[in-house]
């Protein structure tokens, strides 16, 4: 009973996602908006990553939703986890030596690459959630390769919070320039394709890069703590 | 290019259906990577690399490390 109930479930959502999406006719354009964003994108916001010029200049309030989205979840995890921390210490395995070498070689290099990825996110690929969840997964080959290394917590909160506030006042600092919206873009844009460009964007980016890659980091310290 | 990316869409097929009927639930995560890590190729093919990037590092890195913390505190053989 409970099957064909399931199964009946099944086709009825099947048959209301095929009738959605057959009237969407497929490839035209739906709004311009979306060619406005292309045509105009390069030289009203000066990155030349269209992807980051929406998603920080035109959309920047919805990152902002974002990241606090992320924080919350993190700081949530903490919280579910912090309440039952066992005390005791247990021996902790050595790992060997090729190991431990190959995660301290590979440490400083997969840092530097995420780093890269969040600086340039105006002009190359990539962005500050890519960045941090690179440099991320930096200290999760650290965790995992070299046991019993940790990075301080303090110094990873201090960094999550300073992400987040940097964000929040450049945001404030436009609105109160410019007198329109939140995260007007009110320094200079500089030449099209050269690092210092974009106004703003850089250094929203940079601060959502460090915030990202701490909170993700603290996620599996608190994970990691727990298994110990 | 349509032969490549159709024996990438195969090999991640195999590798969902491995996940799914793997007794070892670390070869079940690992195939679960290899699932994201060829997710990530496929949009880097559809000319999204912002995604790809997300994909690869997110969906293969930060999922599978939690998953293997996670079998750590649990057990590793599916009963």
């Amino acid at each position: 009973m409970r099957s064909i109930i399931s199964i009946l479930l099944l086709a009825f959502i099947a048959w209301g996602i095929v009738t959605v999406i057959g009237e969407i006719p497929f490839g035209t354009e739906k709004s311009r908006v979306g060619g406005h964003y292309v045509d105009q994108g390069r030289e009203e916001t000066g990155a030349s990553n269209i992807v980051t010029s929406v998603v920080l200049n035109y959309r920047g309030f919805d990152t902002l939703g974002e990241v606090t989205v992320l924080f919350v979840a993190a700081i949530g995890l903490g919280a579910a986890l912090a309440t039952r921390r066992k005390k005791e210490k247990r021996e902790i395995e050595p790992a060997s030596l090729v190991l431990y070498t190959g995660c301290r070689f590979l440490f400083p290099l997969i840092l530097l690459f995420g780093g890269y990825i969040f600086i340039h996110g105006h002009l190359t690929p990539g962005g500050g959630f890519q960045g941090g969840a690179i440099v991320a997964s930096a200290f999760i080959l650290v965790y995992l390769g070299c046991r019993g290394r940790r990075i301080s917590e303090t110094v990873s909160k201090t960094i999550e919070s300073l992400g987040g506030l940097v964000f929040v006042v450049v945001g404030l600092v436009g609105l109160a320039v410019g007198g329109h919206y939140f995260l007007l873009n009110f320094l200079p844009k500089g030449e099209l394709n050269t690092l210092f460009s974009a106004g703003i964007i850089p250094i929203l980016y940079i601060a959502i890069g460090f915030k990202v890659g701490s909170e993700l980091a603290g996620v599996i310290d608190h994970l990691m703590e727990e298994s110990e | 290019m349509i032969l490549v990316v159709s024996l990438l869409v195969l090999v991640m097929l195999l590798a969902a259906i491995a996940a799914f009927f793997f007794k070892d639930l670390m070869s079940a995560v690992i195939a679960a990577c290899m699932v994201s890590l060829i997710a990530s190729i496929l949009f880097y093919f559809l000319q999204a690399p912002d995604v790809a990037m997300a994909e690869a590092s997110i969906g293969a890195a930060l999922v599978t490390a939690v998953f293997i913390v996670a079998i750590r505190r649990t057990e590793r053989y599916e009963k």
